[in-house]
């Protein structure tokens, strides 16, 4: 049994994971190769493959970091600024980290929120569900993204804190999701089941905790992964306009400028990461909750 | 003040006339007129409020500005769509979307490989792909060809997710009766299962318009020429005249819907066999 999960899920995913680090090994080579040349070039010497190789390993500033040495910079920036106890100074991953992490969910908290409450209105109102629910669903065919500088400027000359500011672009992003999501689950109880709540003669409330938002959950739930993902991406962006208060997207635009690729791809790897635990985080609630609800499927 | 006043009694009256059109019996005529109605009144309560408590220009200028501004500056916005829409987004999005549909059909053979690619092509659309932005400005230039890469990177996994898991939408039933017939592999490819697989490709082809838009105009933020809607909109806001960035957002909003839309057509007619496609009873 245990043999078998390993077979059939695991390894698979191993040996996909092992091809993408050989492409970008073999993408490392190939794209820093010039620059060996070149150097090799000016030095007089003839390079043999094997040099050149070992050089595009270890340049400093590559056009495509090797995996390791993006390992290296995320180790020196991370753990190794731990131990010698320095985990928030100015040059640590983890306060970065922790910027961008802070607007993210304060933006999804609030968009969360507001999401469901609109929701719920959406589904006791005719009127509402027929005037909002159509720019509701246009909404998500626009780039919203492309608002985000406006609202950070706007609002930083409104005098309002540059935390808030971008969790309000995160807010705005995870809002629509979320909207979309429960809107679909607080519907998803079918005509049998509504008529059961009136056989009971139950009121429009007790169909509502009783009935409609349980059936919501797992909706909930898969549009809450959307969301986060989506407010991480807002808060990056959000920080290539703010960029003096730090973050991981201030870390790739300053990277950016001084074309320190291995910082660039150290901040992207941190915000994958982070989404990534957000999402597995999210997930692991999901799972528990749906249990303790007896929906696990 | 009068301006407020008025705006609000508008916006009670569309109110009233909303939840009475909302009590009718559903038709197309409802379906359309009560989310205009309300899109209009959304717009005249910004401007009644933006001009009634007088708000500066420069933290939200009122639609009408913004529909001023649009009209006289529609080469400028005609330069900047061509070079971000037309050039990025779309050549990124052809590019990416082929790619992620052709390593779909190349790994359909290997169920091993479709096993490890699913879980991995999810886990990967989901990451903030878009900050791979500074990097391929830095491989591609800070032309259009950057930004078209961006876009393919961020397209090919929802794309190659969504195909792959149509790919094995088919059932055992259908495959068996093309056993039967003794078709070969393409064959069975062709006439069955990319057909069956349609819905689901679209589905990610759709997903992909608003992704190949907002990496096209974010990617630009990271660097490029002198037009382009993301560089309009990071210069204009810079300069604090926003009814020029109202304006740019006007133009990818229309951008995006419209691209949404064709897909979306595009999709009907592909599967109009669909039960999603057919019309309602």
């Amino acid at each position: 049994m245990e043999r078998g999960l390993f077979m059939r899920n695991i390894l698979p995913i191993l040996t996909v994971v092992f091809g993408l680090f050989v492409i970008w090994y073999a993408g490392a080579v190939y794209l820093n190769s010039n620059w060996a040349y070149d150097k090799a070039k000016r030095a007089d010497v003839e390079l043999s493959f094997g040099a050149m190789v070992s050089d595009t390993m270890v340049q400093e500033k590559p056009r495509l970091p090797p995996p390791h040495q993006v390992g290296a910079e995320i180790w020196k920036t991370t753990g190794a600024m731990v131990q010698r106890g320095k985990t928030f100074s100015k040059r640590s991953l983890i306060y970065h980290g922790w910027i961008t992490l802070s607007s993210t969910v304060l933006g999804f908290v609030f968009g969360t929120g507001l999401g469901i409450l609109l929701a719920v209105a959406l589904v006791h109102s005719r009127a509402m569900d027929m005037s909002v629910m159509p720019w509701v669903i246009a909404s998500q065919t626009i780039p919203i993204l492309a608002i985000a500088p406006m609202i950070v400027v706007v609002l930083a000359s409104a005098q309002v804190d540059d935390l808030i500011a971008k969790g309000v672009i995160s807010m705005y992003l995870s809002f629509f999701p979320v909207v979309v999501g429960m809107v679909k689950g607080l519907r998803s109880p079918d005509h049998m089941q509504m008529d059961q709540m009136r056989t009971w003669n139950a009121s429009k409330s007790q169909m509502f905790w009783r009935l409609r938002l349980p059936a919501s959950t797992p909706f909930l739930f898969a549009s809450l992964k959307v969301g986060i993902a989506a407010s991480l991406i807002g808060a990056v962006v959000a920080e290539l306009s703010l960029s003096q208060d730090g973050g991981l997207g201030a870390r790739m635009l300053v990277g950016s400028y001084y074309g320190q690729t291995i910082q660039i791809w150290s901040a992207l790897i941190a915000a994958a990461t982070l989404a990534a635990l957000m999402v597995a985080v999210i997930g692991f609630v999901q799972s528990a909750t749906l249990k303790r609800m007896g929906m696990a499927s | 003040m009068i301006w407020v006043v008025g705006v609000l009694v508008f916006w009670a009256v569309a109110w009233a006339l909303n939840v009475k059109l909302a009590a009718l019996k559903p038709s197309r005529f409802t379906a359309f007129v009560v989310p205009a109605l309300f899109g209009v009144t959304l717009l005249l309560l910004w401007e009644g409020i933006v001009r009634g408590l007088g708000i500066s220009p420069i933290l939200l200028p009122p639609p009408s500005a913004i529909g001023v501004t649009f009209s006289q500056n529609i080469p400028t916005l005609w330069g900047d769509f061509v070079q971000t829409f037309v050039k990025g987004a779309m050549s990124g999005y052809i590019i990416g979307c082929s790619a992620a549909v052709l390593t779909a059909i190349a790994v359909d053979r290997s169920p091993f490989l479709q096993r490890g690619l699913l879980p991995v092509g999810n886990f990967v659309a989901a990451l903030p792909i878009i900050g791979l932005a500074p990097i391929m400005v830095m491989w591609f230039g800070f032309d259009w060809h950057s930004k078209a890469a961006v876009v393919v990177a961020m397209v090919f996994f929802p794309v190659l997710v969504n195909t792959v898991q149509g790919l094995q939408a088919s059932d055992a039933m259908q495959r068996d009766l093309m056993r039967t017939y003794g078709a070969s592999y393409p064959q069975a490819l062709l006439r069955l299962r990319l057909p069956a697989a349609m819905p689901f490709i679209f589905n990610g082809l759709k997903i992909a318009t608003t992704l190949a838009l907002i990496g096209a105009i974010v990617a630009e933020f990271f660097g490029s020429p002198i037009r382009g809607m993301g560089f309009r909109i990071s210069t204009e806001v810079g300069r604090l005249s926003l009814d020029m960035v109202w304006a740019e957002i006007t133009v990818a909003a229309l951008a995006g819907s419209a691209f949404y839309g064709g897909v979306a057509l595009i999709e009907k007619s592909v599967t109009f066999w669909h039960p999603s496609q057919r019309r309602a009873r």
